[in-house]
C-alpha cells in the first residue's frame, strides 16, 4: 500500500505540493490527472527522491516503509520505479550495459544472485519480444538518438526487466503515437496483479482507455481536488480542468 | 549542481586508501650515490657493462642537458626540482640469471599487481580476467626501479625471430640494432627530459619484430618504482620491420609516499613499410594524496616514426595516475600513406595536473592521423589537452581529424584545450572538434532511480564518455582499465 499524507513540497523555495493525501492499495492502479503546472511531475520526483525537490511536510510510506528517508537507489531497491517523462540520454553507455548494471544492483539489494551477460541477454530478449521491440535497442547508447516513442518504450522495457512492485509513470503517454501508446499500455497491463501497484500520471484521458485505472484523482494547484472511478477521466476529457481550477483558486 | 557536490563530499571521505598499489616491497637494494654528475653516469654505464660508444653518447647528452632548462610552457605548477637530491640507480642486489632465480619477494610483488612472472601460470590459465575467462598469455618484461628483473616467453618469441628483452640486454646482445636506432626518433637533445633520460637511463624494454612477422602475443612491460628518493628513467625502443605487426602494452605503479618522485622516460618506435605498431599505456603511478602531497612527476617523451609507406603507429593511453603528467606521444608520418593515431583518456582528481596530447607531423603524401582525446577533471584536478597537427608542403592530400572532449565533475577543477594547427599544404584537410560537458544532475538521478549507487552511476557515465578510447585497448586490458577509471574517481566522485 502506498500511503501519502499531508505531503507538501517546494522547488527553489516555491511551494508546489500543498498537502497531498492519497492511498493506493496494493495491486491497484490509480491515475493522477491534472492540468499543466498542477504539481504532477513534482509528485513523481518527490516519490523517487530527486535532489532539489524539497519535502516540507507530510509523509509517504510504502508498506509502512518511510520512502522519504531513503536515497533514490534505496527506493529503487525497495521496489519503486519511476518512468520518466523525459528519459535522460547517457552517451556512450550501451543500453544493455545500463540495464544489466541496474538489474544487478537491484538484485544485489534484494539478496538475489546477479545475472551474467548471457543470462541477462536471454531475459532481455524475452522482454523485448513481449514488447514488440527490436533487439537492436540493446546495442544503442541509452536514449541517445532515440525518437520520443522509443525513449518511452525503453522506459517500459526497463520496468519490465526490473519488475518493480510500485511504479510511477510520469506522462508516459506524451509524445506517443497510437501504436506506441498501445505497446506501452500492454507493457503496463502485463504487469498488473496483486504484487504490482502503480500511479499513472497523465494530462489526457486517452492512456486511461488502455490502462483502465481502479481510481482517478485530480490534482489541481498542488492538492487532490477530486477522486472517483474511471468515469471521472472521461468527464474531465469532456469538460476540461477549467471548472476545477476555478473552484480550487 | 547540489547532487554532485554532495557526491564529492561523500566520496572525499573515502579518498584515503583507494590507491591499492601503494605498498612497498622490502628487498635488499644497491644504490648509486645520490646526485647527478659524470661519475654517476660512468657508474651506471659500468654497472651495465656498456660499450664505450654508449658511455660517450650518455656523456654528450649530459652536457646538452646541463645547458638546457626545464620547459615551463605546460599548464602545470610544481616547486623547483632538485636534480642532485635523488638516486639515479637503484637495483635489487640479487640479480637472477633465469626466471627460476627471480627473488620470491619480487615474484610476490608482481603477483600482487596481477602480473605473474611465471610462464606456467599464464599457460595453465591461472590468470583470469575479471570476468572469469582465462586470459591469453602476455609476454612481460618487469622493470623494478632501475633494472629489468625478468622477461617472460622470450624463447617462444625467439622462434619467430622476435627479440623481446630489456634494453640493457639488447645493448649487449644486439648492439648493431641499438646503435642504429637509439636516439633516431627522439634525439638526446630533443628536450630537457629526453636529454636527462639519455644521460642516465637505466632500463626499459627492447622489441624487434622481423620482416613479415605478426607477433603471436601481446608484449608488455610493467614498470614499478619501489625505492625511496629514486627516479626512474626508462628507455624503450620498438622496431617493426616491413610488413610486421606488434601490440605492446605498458603498465606502471608506485608506492604511496609523501615525496614526489621523478619518472622521465623516452619511448621510440620505428615502423617500416606496411608495419603496424600498437602501443597502449595504462599509467597508474601514485597520484599523491587528497591534499596533493606526494605522487610521481611523469615527464615523458614518446614518439613514433612511420618511416615506411603505409606503416601505422597507434598510441592508446589511459592516464589515471601521477601528480603531474607531461606527455605527448607523437607520430612522424614520413612514409607515403602512413597512419598515426592517438587515443587518450586522462583523469585528474584531487590535486593532479595533466598536460597531455600529441603531435602529428605529416611529412609524406596522403598521410592520415586521428586524435581522440577524453579529459576528465574532478576535485581540484587540472587537465590540459595540448596537441600539434603540422602538415608540411609535401604532405599532399594529408588528412587529420581531431576530437577533444572534456568532462568536468564538481566546480573546482579545470579543463583546457590547446590545439596548434600548422597547415602548409592546400590539399590537406584538417578537422578539429571540441566539447566540454559536466555530468548532469539528471543523468545521475536517472541512474540512481534505477538502483545504481552514486559511485556506480558516475563510473558508468565516465566509462560511456571514454568508450571510443577504451575500445582501442587490447581486450585483455580493457576491463581492467574500466575498473581503474572508476577507482581513480572514487577519491572525488565515485
Amino acid at each position: 500500500m502506498l500511503k501519502i499524507e499531508g505531503l507538501t513540497a517546494a522547488v527553489d523555495g516555491k511551494p508546489i505540493l500543498k498537502g497531498i493525501d492519497l492511498a493506493v492499495p496494493a495491486g491497484e492502479v490509480h491515475a493522477v490527472m491534472g492540468p499543466n503546472g498542477s504539481g504532477k511531475s513534482t509528485l513523481a520526483y518527490v516519490l523517487a527522491g530527486r535532489e532539489g525537490y524539497e519535502v516540507t511536510g507530510g509523509s509517504a510510506t510504502w508498506d509502512g516503509l518511510d520512502l522519504l528517508a531513503l536515497e533514490p537507489e534505496e527506493r529503487a531497491a525497495a521496489g519503486l520505479f519511476l518512468a520518466f517523462q523525459y528519459p535522460v540520454e547517457l552517451p556512450g553507455v550501451g543500453n544493455a550495459t545500463f540495464l544489466r548494471t541496474a538489474l544487478n544492483a537491484i538484485r544485489r539489494a534484494r539478496g538475489e544472485p546477479e545475472l551474467d551477460a548471457m543470462q541477462f541477454l536471454r531475459l532481455a530478449r524475452e522482454r523485448l519480444r513481449a514488447l514488440s521491440m527490436p533487439e537492436e535497442m540493446l546495442k544503442r547508447s541509452v536514449n541517445v538518438g532515440f525518437s520520443g516513442g522509443e525513449k518511452k518504450r525503453n522506459e517500459i522495457l526497463q520496468m519490465a526487466l526490473l519488475r518493480p512492485r510500485l511504479a510511477v509513470l510520469d506522462e508516459t503517454d506524451s509524445g506517443l503515437d497510437i501504436d506506441a501508446l498501445r505497446i506501452v499500455a500492454d507493457g503496463v497491463n502485463a504487469m498488473r496483479g496483486p504484487d504490482f501497484t502503480a500511479l499513472v500520471i497523465t494530462h489526457y484521458q486517452r492512456l486511461l482507455d488502455h490502462i483502465v485505472p481502479d481510481r482517478v484523482h485530480v490534482l489541481v494547484g498542488g492538492r487532490i481536488v477530486r477522486s472517483g472511478g474511471p468515469e471521472l477521466a472521461r468527464e474531465l476529457e469532456r469538460e476540461g480542468y477549467a471548472a476545477l481550477q476555478a473552484q480550487a483558486a | 549542481m547540489p547532487a554532485v557536490n554532495e557526491t564529492l563530499e561523500t566520496v572525499q571521505s573515502v579518498t584515503q586508501g583507494t590507491y591499492k598499489w601503494g605498498f612497498e616491497t622490502d628487498i635488499e637494494m644497491e644504490f648509486a650515490p645520490k646526485g647527478l654528475n659524470e661519475d654517476i653516469i660512468r657508474f651506471i654505464s659500468r654497472k651495465k657493462g656498456e660499450p664505450e660508444w654508449l658511455l660517450e653518447w650518455r656523456l654528450r647528452a649530459f652536457k646538452a642537458w646541463q645547458a638546457m632548462s626545464e620547459p615551463r610552457w605546460a599548464a602545470v605548477k610544481y616547486p623547483p626540482i632538485d636534480y642532485q637530491d635523488a638516486y639515479y640507480y637503484a637495483a635489487p642486489k640479487r640479480r637472477p640469471k633465469s626466471l627460476d632465480e627471480v627473488d620470491p619477494e619480487l615474484l610476490k610483488t608482481y603477483a600482487k599487481l596481477g602480473i605473474p612472472l611465471k610462464e606456467q601460470e599464464w599457460l595453465a590459465g591461472v590468470t583470469t580476467s575479471p570476468d572469469g575467462t582465462a586470459r591469453a598469455p602476455v609476454a612481460v618484461d618487469a622493470v623494478f626501479d632501475s633494472v629489468s628483473v625478468a622477461t617472460t616467453f622470450k624463447e617462444r618469441l625467439e622462434k619467430d625471430g622476435i627479440i623481446f628483452c630489456s634494453i640493457s640486454e639488447a645493448v649487449r646482445e644486439h648492439p648493431e640494432l641499438v646503435r642504429r636506432y637509439l636516439g633516431s626518433v627522439v634525439p638526446p637533445a630533443d628536450n630537457f627530459y629526453s636529454a636527462l633520460n639519455s644521460a642516465v637511463f637505466t632500463d626499459g624494454s627492447f622489441v624487434y619484430i622481423p620482416k613479415g612477422v605478426r607477433c603471436p602475443m601481446e608484449l608488455s612491460t610493467y614498470f614499478r618504482i619501489n625505492a625511496k628518493s629514486t627516479g626512474q628513467f626508462e628507455r624503450t625502443l620498438i622496431i617493426a620491420e616491413a610488413g610486421s605487426h606488434v601490440s605492446y602494452l605498458e603498465g606502471c605503479t608506485a608506492p604511496m609516499r609523501d615525496e614526489n618522485q621523478l619518472h622521465a622516460a623516452v619511448v621510440e618506435l620505428v615502423a617500416h613499410d606496411e608495419a603496424t605498431i600498437k602501443y597502449s599505456t595504462v599509467q597508474n603511478w601514485y597520484p599523491g594524496d587528497a591534499e596533493g602531497r606526494g605522487g610521481i612527476y611523469n615527464f615523458v617523451t614518446k614518439r613514433g616514426a612511420c618511416r615506411g609507406a603505409r606503416s601505422k603507429i597507434s598510441w592508446t593511453q589511459v592516464e589515471t595516475g601521477s601528480a603531474i603528467t607531461w606527455k605527448y606521444p607523437s607520430c612522424i608520418l614520413q612514409g607515403p600513406d602512413s597512419v598515426g593515431e592517438f587515443y587518450s583518456v586522462a583523469i585528474t582528481n584531487n590535486f593532479q595536473q595533466a598536460d597531455t596530447g600529441t603531435k602529428m607531423i605529416h611529412l609524406g603524401p596522403r598521410t592520415r592521423s586521428t586524435i581522440i582525446s577524453k579529459g576528465i577533471s574532478a576535485g581540484h584536478g587540472q587537465n590540459t589537452y595540448r596537441g600539434l597537427v603540422r602538415i608540411s608542403p609535401k604532405a599532399v592530400g594529408a588528412r587529420n581529424f581531431t576530437q577533444c572532449d572534456s568532462l568536468l565533475i564538481g566546480d573546482r577543477c579545470g579543463a583546457h584545450t590547446v590545439p596548434y594547427i600548422e597547415n602548409r599544404c592546400m590539399s590537406a584537410k584538417v578537422e578539429h572538434e571540441a566539447t566540454t560537458s559536466r555530468i548532469a544532475e539528471d543523468q545521475l538521478f536517472y541512474c540512481r532511480s534505477r538502483g545504481l549507487s552514486e559511485e556506480d552511476a558516475v563510473g558508468l557515465i565516465v566509462n560511456g564518455f571514454c568508450r571510443e578510447v577504451l575500445k582501442e585497448l587490447p581486450m585483455e586490458f580493457a576491463v581492467e582499465a574500466q575498473k581503474l577509471l572508476q577507482i581513480s574517481l572514487e577519491g572525488s566522485v565515485g
